[in-house]
């Protein structure tokens, strides 16, 4: 049992051994060939909109250089442009999105794999996946009209009355700000790691579990021990898919985030995201430098997500050596 | 011993009690959602809103029709390009590649989903719009196509990964060639879980503006063909949404409606589909 | 995979419903505020000529100016007119140049949320630039309290509320700001998009209006339409003459016919600050930006026919929308330059 529960069910090339002349004809090779044609389609894409942005970003690379990341003005009128509280409000938004979409997405999925009938379960799951489809403007005015006024009202005051000593949760509540722009943005997450990490969690082979419980496993150990370790890569996918989402977001976050270019360790207090500002600010820029700024912060986007992919596969990496050292153990 | 399972059962209730309340959580907030836009949006459905042209301000009587099938329109070009790629892109990651080449490939496809809806506009944009002088809804297509490309193949591998190694074996020993093994047994275990790849890249994409803004641009009118600029719900909803008239949030909030009953139904008419025929159970 | 071609079959056939038409079709693309009174009038124009489809856009007024430059669409429309070298661009592009034609007039008003103020407040220039630039903080400061004896503002920190998106609407806001403080135009400029001294950024015109209407002690600014169809206290202005005047569509046409006077040839005019007794100072125009060659002759005709009509009868519909008419003298003089189109 310990074998099969801790290697992960990679399919890999399993049929290795044969020649490559009988794998030909049998069609592998071309099948190979054709699916890598595609895999390589998705890399091109990537790969041609660096480009573009990169080629398009020329005058504030050069005007700018590096001080770009870490200069906090952002003035289209004087022509100076800087990404660093941007690039601040992007990370901590979907920090805290992250946060809270990650248990409770996953608590959700659990429960509605293991324990609900699964009627229930894929009825549920029926309305979830069409979330997905609602648009972003939908979501942003729902934070205005309700989650705005909440937060200011209720959540904020309670915050700062209980845990008004950390810094997190100083500074006046007007309703808009970091904290209220992640909570939007878990809310439109979850839907993915539910939708995601239960279809995962189903399709872990039933003798797996009934393998746990009869060797006295509660039902609890069995999904904790058991499952969740088979399930880790898909369920790290779903939260990949959340962080991108998260990260890319824009209409509903602008409309909830207070759209004020700061750099301030309470999240009761206004900030700025990138997408927010491509989306607020390209369709009426003009000027050559000022397109190309907000060019660029398309391209810093994309290399913020380039570093965060890379720190979360890193951590996968080292979670699951720890996770099959306890196996043997 | 009996005191430590005692704890251990306390333990596995208090955790799987937990799990309850995050379902809990999580289905009445989304539910709270469904049901302010099915109140919002539904009072003001009517039958003229899927079949007339929309209306100015202060006229009554308009609809939508010709953003509905702009969006159906918008949402079939993007399937062609997106789901394509994205399966068998899919299928090579799990099936076929090695290590490096998966990387890289993953890497980029969790990179393109990361990109900023508007920024996927540009980009397309600059690629279809610009050559032709032309929005179009090829264009808007396109783009759309593009966002659905990361989402379908990231979960599509993670669903074909999850086909037990078991069932791959069995075919082999049995004779059957890798890619037959693929197409007819590990393909149609993960059948289910494909599908929800697919139809969560669908419903993603067919909520988004910010890629249509500059590529589909819209329509007053019915675009004939491909290459006319094209009306899309999103759009609709956008433009209707931030404009001062209650007439047109009304609308925007029946649209919003419209365009989820377009995803309900075909989620169910597609799940009706594969569910036909299908002997595979659930495990 | 297969078994999904039924359903595209079906969408196919939903399309196919769709391609009956074979009317002339030209698209123009833009700024956002005056886009319901530009469906309005494309619509009633197309039920006047049934075989001409004009499909206008909101995607903004840098958008419009962008798009019409590179050939995307047939014409465009902004909120605030083409600068120097924007119509350079143009002209080195294309050949020849673009002409700007004023269509109806936008305002932007103050509102605000004071807790027991319900009357109309008094904003003197002063106070305005003072409270944006972040000098004047508190309701009760003697440059907001100098203009509005009688009433009790409280003692409360303002909370300044203005759009993150780049809008007309902030063009309109910025330019008058520019014109009325030295301070404000050498050190925020006027534009779009600004570096705001201070304040929160609602995304549009509901993102503005639903951070004032839920903060105490809000102020931000709104499009006047947006405030009269949303039925929102707002404040009047003082005008360069010294009256306190409540914007309304009477004394923003008034603010057009002060400038009308001196109307440029080329019709790119600012009237924020204008001259004349009952002019409200935050005004502007709002402009279609028209080509002036068409190498489509029947496009031509078209976009003629309907500027004719729109500078004309057209002008009949617009205050049902809010919007303020032309000026008699303004509508005679673009009909004029309907011969420059080519």
């Amino acid at each position: 049992m310990a074998t099969t529960t801790t290697t992960v069910p990679s399919a890999g090339p399993i049929a290795g051994s044969r020649s490559f002349l009988s794998r030909l004809r049998d069609g592998d090779e071309i099948a190979r060939l054709v699916t890598f044609i595609f895999a390589g389609t998705v890399v091109i894409i990537t790969v041609l909109l660096v480009y573009e942005f990169w080629r398009e970003s020329y005058l504030p690379r050069h005007k700018f250089g590096f001080a770009f990341f870490v200069t906090s003005v952002w003035d289209p009128i004087f022509d100076k442009f800087g990404a660093l509280p941007f690039i601040y409000g992007t990370v901590v938004t979907a920090g805290i999105a992250l946060l809270l979409a990650v248990p409770l997405g996953i608590g959700a999925a659990i429960f509605l794999a293991e324990l609900a009938p699964a009627r229930v379960s894929d009825t549920l799951q029926f309305f979830i996946d069409l979330l997905a489809a609602v648009p972003s403007v939908i979501y942003g005015l729902l934070g205005v009209f309700i989650v705005i006024p909440v937060m200011r009202q209720y959540i904020q005051p309670a915050l700062k009355s209980s845990l008004g000593f950390l810094p997190f949760f100083q500074g006046p509540a007007y309703g808009v700000g970091f904290l209220t722009a992640g909570i939007v943005l878990a809310i439109m997450v979850i839907p993915y790691i539910i939708s995601v990490s239960r279809e995962v969690l189903i399709s872990v082979p039933r003798d797996q579990r009934e393998a746990a419980l009869a060797l006295g496993s509660t039902r609890w150990e069995s999904t904790w021990k058991v499952v969740l370790p088979f399930a880790r890569t898909g369920i790290m996918g779903s939260i990949f898919l959340a962080l991108a989402r998260a990260l890319g977001e824009t209409m509903a976050v602008t409309m909830v985030i207070g759209n004020t270019p700061t750099i301030s360790a309470s999240l009761f207090s206004p900030g700025y995201s990138i997408a927010a500002v491509i989306a607020n600010e390209f369709t009426e820029a003009t000027g050559d430098l000022y397109l190309q700024s907000l060019i660029e912060l398309g391209l810093v986007l994309f290399l913020l997500t380039f570093l965060l992919n890379g720190m979360a596969r890193l951590l996968i990496v080292v979670t699951s050596q720890r996770g099959s050292e306890m196996g043997q153990a | 011993m009996s005191s430590r399972l005692r704890w251990r059962k306390l333990v596995s209730h208090f955790m799987l009690t937990m799990t309850g309340l995050c379902a809990l959580v999580a289905v009445s907030v989304l539910f709270f959602i469904l049901g302010y836009l099915v109140y919002h949006g539904g009072t003001s459905i009517s039958w003229n809103f899927f079949t007339k042209l929309p209306a100015p301000v202060g006229e009554t009587g308009g609809g939508m029709a010709n953003a509905i099938v702009g969006s159906a329109k918008l949402l079939l070009l993007a399937c062609l390009l997106g789901v394509p790629i994205g399966f068998f892109g899919a299928i090579y990651l799990a099936e076929f590649s090695g290590g490096t080449v998966a990387f890289v490939v993953r890497y980029a496809a969790d990179l393109l989903n990361g990109v900023p809806s508007i920024v996927i506009g540009i980009f397309a944009y600059s690629l279809v719009v610009l050559p032709f002088k032309h929005f179009s809804t090829a264009a808007g297509g396109f783009a759309l196509g593009l966002m659905m490309i990361p989402i379908t193949l990231r979960s599509t591998e993670e669903f074909l990964r999850a086909v037990p190694r078991a069932l791959r074996e069995g075919a082999m020993a049995l004779g059957a060639s890798q890619w037959k093994t693929i197409a007819t047994v590990v393909v149609p275990a993960a059948y289910r879980g494909i599908l929800t790849a697919i139809l969560l890249a669908f419903a993603r994409v067919a909520g988004e503006t910010a890629p249509l803004l500059f590529t589909a641009l819209g329509n007053r009118f019915w675009s004939p063909g491909w290459a006319q600029p094209t009306a899309s719900l999103p759009v609709m909803i956008f433009t209707y949404a931030i404009a001062p008239y209650d007439d047109w949030h009304r609308q925007a909030w029946a649209a919003g409606l419209v365009l989820l009953a377009l995803i309900l139904i075909v989620n169910i008419i597609a799940r009706m589909i594969l569910s036909r025929g299908t002997t595979v159970p659930r495990t | 995979m297969k078994r999904l071609a039924p359903l595209f079959l079906a969408v196919l056939a939903l399309v196919a419903i769709g391609v009956v038409q074979a009317a002339l079709s030209i698209n123009g693309a833009g700024a956002t505020f005056p886009n319901p009174m530009y469906s309005k009038w494309f619509d009633d124009y197309h039920k006047k000529n049934s075989n001409i489809e004009i499909n206008y856009q909101a995607i903004g007024s840098g958008g419009g100016i962008k798009q019409v430059t590179e050939g995307t669409v047939d014409f465009g429309a902004t909120d605030g007119p083409m600068n120097d070298e924007q119509l350079k661009a143009f002209q080195d592009k294309h050949g020849f140049p673009i002409l700007h034609f004023p269509t109806v007039l936008g305002a932007d008003v103050p509102t605000y949320n004071i807790s027991g103020v319900s009357g109309e407040l008094n904003f003197t220039p002063e106070a305005l630039a003072g409270i944006f630039l972040g000098k004047v903080t508190k309701w009760n400061d003697p440059l907001i309290a100098g203009a509005n004896k009688g009433v009790n503002l409280p003692e409360a920190d303002i909370v300044v509320v203005h759009r993150s998106d780049g809008s007309g609407t902030s063009y309109i806001w910025t330019d008058y700001l520019s014109k009325v403080s030295e301070e404000w135009k050498s050190k925020v400029g006027k534009g779009t998009s600004v570096n705001w001294p201070k304040g929160l950024g609602g995304k549009g015109n509901e993102g503005v209006a639903g951070l004032v209407k839920q903060t105490p002690n809000a102020l931000g600014y709104v499009e006047l339409i947006y405030a009269i169809q949303n039925k929102m206290p707002y404040g009047k202005v003082k005008n360069s003459s010294g009256e306190f005047i409540k914007a309304d569509l009477a004394s923003v046409t008034a603010a057009a016919a002060g400038a009308a006077k001196s109307m440029p040839d080329d019709f790119r005019v600012s009237i924020t600050d204008a001259p004349g007794k009952t002019a409200y100072p935050v005004s502007s125009f709002t402009w279609l930006l028209i080509p002036s060659k068409f190498s489509d002759g029947s496009k031509r005709d078209a976009i003629k026919g309907f500027l004719k009509w729109m500078l004309t009868d057209g002008q009949n519909d617009v205050e049902a929308l809010s919007y303020a008419k032309l000026p008699k003298e303004v509508a005679s003089k673009e009909m004029k330059d309907l011969e420059k189109i080519q």
